[in-house]
């Protein structure tokens, strides 16, 4: 074969072996490795798959947090002021969790409505608030129309 | 005044900025020496002015000036000078403007060290960083003026900086990362200089390889500074997340690796230019892409700093005309520069050929994780996340794929070699490799298949490479012949190899190995890890500068004996109110132990508590400074400085024209 020639072929082969192994891998790796995001109205509709990893996210209730006395067990609300979904998670909360902030929170919808969190995400500071939830929040205030707007616009506010 | 003069300046530094960018492109154009003569003059004169404005900046922010917005959102009478200084980047606006100073100080760098270069590459090369330059200093001050003053209305005291940016590492973090970064636009300015010209030779990826590999090592650094930095003050003991922007500072890394091998090989033989070329204008905006991902807010990370739309599409559109612009140029231009070179199936050439494929692959799947969530919202097909897993999949088994091809890299021979010279050179090493990897897991106790295929491909990396440098000097009449004789690249080549093969070991080590317990602790109870016994033995009260804090103290102990005294911290700090979380870590080079507070459980005095115990994982960010140091110690070789001196020697009659 011409010198040339079989530069170009090494140089296709090359690109196509990895770039096809690539890709394989991609797809393998997308199907199970991304999450939808649902807005507490979403999931009470039963929107939300059960079973799936999914992350559902919005303002946590006040008064909704409940620790356990003697693990690390938590089980809070989030809501969008439409709906709220409960979450049990255990372990070491983010410091800027609390209650009457925004928060998100990955894991897998069980048959009961409750998302068995494997992550809880707060903000990274005091004026942030994950998008995902300000978009969530700015949706159900205009489902819900003038009566309710200052309540759910306090929860934008904060 | 002093944030007046420093936005006044700001504006001297653009105007500079666009003469740069126009004058020596006009002169290389109608080969008027004078015009082409003013670009280093124009670069200096870029750095005094970005300098100037970087300083008054500074100096709102030592003297608390909360007149200033950025000050007064970012800083606090109380906060400690030091971070009040490192508060100047701590923001949106002052880091663009770090990111011009930055760029000024590369425009500046290669000016001065450029000399011997043709008068007319060199004023295109400032040309093209002189139109970057005009890029970031419009967007500082169209849409990020960071002198903007809050008058009337200055507040008493400023809002503090974000607590989790007190910290040391981050002091210098920032202007690593940046360094790195915006170093990638020297190779860019040097290829789209190439394109202009129509000249791609061996001299010319010579030229740029220094600036490359310097622009790599500072990533490399930044990169590994920044994960150290998530590992101990986030809290969670993690050290990559695979967040987004993560990704954005990763994927520059990744491609300027495949574009410094890809050099080589342009360089050496020849070939490859036209890819080169390409490999340059991917990292650079790569690099814009990060800089748009980070500051247009259209991302949820701790960087996000900003929200303001308009930013966001300031950037687009640069990066649009920057990479649509170099790309159109290359389509016109490329095909006139191809080579006409040949070689083997099996060549050093084909070996770095993967490498390269490789690394652009994994750069674009990791491209691909960033963006599908961004793309699939902007469809309207709803908020997606691409969470770690993912990356963990495509990534792993792509490195894990090069690793065979990089031990066969330095000991392979140009143009064509043997599958016998192979065998010959590396079968012992590779029965070593073997030996060793498949047994010291058993060291451990529990047996780990992956640590060990980690361990057998670190060996086989370690051990060619050894193999390679003894044969290198045995072959020498003496020893320090030997090493005088051994190029200053070659050793950096093995340190940064060498480096690589010590994070694979400390990433699969730590992944693998590490053991973590959130537990809810009360004063005098103990806990065993991996046969540490954590004692958590008085909570106490604290007080910083800036901070409130409780403290937890704990003794570690190992079969009775001391090993540290650990104090992590959950701190209130003043102004903003903001808890933070501060670990307390016994390092060691074989293993961390790692102690973090949750918050307060039940009515007792009881604490959520998180232990670590995490094992190698100082490999990984050594292994990275390796790799920096390897890159910097590339650009001492003699070839470079034989090429300086017949510049230097050269430079006279440059200088000399310059002025006529």
């Amino acid at each position: 074969m011409h010198p040339v020639r079989k530069q170009r072929l090494i140089v296709v082969l090359c690109v196509v072996l990895f770039s096809s192994a690539a890709i394989g891998l991609m797809a393998y790796a997308l199907r199970g490795n991304i999450n939808l995001f649902f807005p507490p109205a979403e999931v009470a509709a039963g929107k939300a798959p059960v079973g799936q990893p999914i992350r559902v996210g919005g303002m946590v209730v006040d008064g909704s947090v409940q620790r356990s006395d003697n693990s690390l067990r938590v089980r809070f609300e989030v809501t969008d002021y439409q709906a709220s979904v409960p979450i049990v998670y255990e372990g070491i909360l983010p410091d800027l969790f609390d209650e009457g902030q925004g928060a998100v929170a990955a894991g897998v919808l069980d048959e009961n409505g409750v998302l068995q969190a494997t992550e809880v995400l707060a903000k990274h500071d005091e004026n942030y608030m994950p998008p995902e939830v300000a978009d969530a929040l700015e949706k159900s205030r205009a489902q819900m129309g003038a009566g309710n707007a200052d309540k759910a616009g306090k929860g934008q506010g904060e | 005044m002093i944030p007046e003069f420093g936005h006044f300046a700001l504006i001297i530094a653009l105007c500079l900025a666009v003469l740069l960018a126009t004058v020596p492109l006009w002169g290389a154009w109608r080969r008027n020496t004078g015009a082409m003569a003013l670009a280093p003059g124009l670069a200096m004169g870029l750095l005094v002015f970005t300098g100037i404005a970087f300083v008054c900046l500074t100096t709102a922010f030592l003297q608390d000036d909360f007149s200033v917005e950025v000050v007064a959102n970012n800083s606090n009478s109380l906060l400690p000078p030091i971070y009040k200084f490192s508060a100047v980047w701590g923001n949106h606006e002052g880091s663009l403007l770090l990111w011009v100073l930055i760029l000024a100080v590369w425009t500046a760098a290669v000016a001065l060290f450029s000399r011997e270069l043709p008068l007319l590459v060199l004023s295109r090369v400032l040309a093209v960083m002189g139109f970057v330059a005009v890029g970031f200093l419009s967007f500082s001050l169209l849409t990020s003026n960071p002198f903007a003053r809050l008058i009337p209305g200055t507040p008493a005291d400023g809002q503090d900086l974000n607590p989790l940016l007190q910290d040391p590492g981050l002091i210098i973090h920032p202007p690593l990362l940046y360094m790195g970064y915006v170093g990638f636009s020297v190779a860019f300015a040097f290829a789209i200089a190439a394109l202009l010209g129509g000249r791609l030779d061996a001299s010319w990826a010579r030229w740029s390889r220094p600036w490359t590999n310097i622009a790599w090592a500072f990533l490399t650094l930044g990169i590994m500074l920044g994960s150290w930095w998530a590992y101990y003050e986030l809290g969670w003991g993690g050290w990559w997340f695979w967040d987004p922007v993560e990704n954005a500072s990763f994927m520059p890394w990744l491609a300027g690796t495949a574009l410094l091998h890809s050099l080589a090989v342009t360089e050496k033989r020849g070939l490859f230019k036209s890819w080169t070329v390409l490999l340059a204008i991917f990292a650079f905006s790569l690099s814009l892409l990060g800089t748009f991902l980070v500051r247009s807010g259209v991302l949820t990370s701790v960087h996000a700093f900003a929200t303001d739309p308009a930013r966001g599409l300031f950037i687009l559109v640069f990066l649009a005309i920057v990479v649509g612009g170099s790309l159109t140029l290359y389509a016109l231009r490329a095909p006139a520069v191809n080579s006409r070179v040949s070689f083997a199936w099996l060549s050093r050439e084909t070996l770095l050929l993967v490498n390269n494929v490789v690394f652009l692959v994994a750069t674009l799947t990791v491209l691909f994780g960033t963006l599908f969530p961004l793309l699939m919202d902007a469809l309207g097909q709803g908020k997606y996340s691409v969470g770690p897993p993912y990356f963990n999949a495509v990534f792993v088994p792509l490195m894990a794929l090069l690793v065979p091809f990089m031990g066969l890299g330095p000991v392979s021979r140009w143009k064509r070699d043997s599958a016998q010279r192979w065998k010959a050179e590396l079968l012992l090493p590779t029965l070593a490799a073997l030996a060793c990897g498949l047994t010291l897991p058993l060291l451990h106790g529990e047996y780990n298949l992956w640590v060990a295929l980690a361990l057998v491909l670190a060996g086989w990396l370690l051990l060619g490479l050894l193999r390679d440098v003894w044969f290198r000097l045995r072959a020498a009449p003496t020893l320090a012949r030997g090493l005088r004789r051994t190029p200053a690249s070659y050793w950096g080549m093995v340190l940064a190899h060498l480096g690589f093969a010590a994070c694979v070991v400390g990433v699969v080590a730590t992944s693998q190995y590490s053991i973590e317990r959130d537990l809810k602790m009360e004063v005098g109870q103990a806990e065993t890890l991996a046969g540490y016994r954590f004692e958590f033995v008085e909570l106490a009260n604290f007080r910083g500068p800036n901070y409130l804090a409780d403290e937890a103290r704990f003794v570690v102990s190992r079969n009775g004996e001391e090993v540290a005294r650990l104090a992590p911290q959950k701190r209130r700090y003043l102004a903003s109110n903001q808890i933070m979380t501060e670990a307390a870590i016994d390092a060691g080079l074989f293993r961390d132990l790692y102690v973090a507070m949750g918050e307060p459980v039940g009515q007792g005095g009881a604490w959520a508590i998180r232990l670590h115990y995490k094992p190698m994982v100082r490999w990984m960010w050594l292994g990275a400074i390796f790799m920096a140091v390897g890159g910097f110690v590339t650009v001492m070789d003699k070839r470079y400085r034989r090429q300086r001196a017949a510049r230097a020697a050269g430079a006279g009659e440059v200088a000399h024209g310059a002025q006529a």
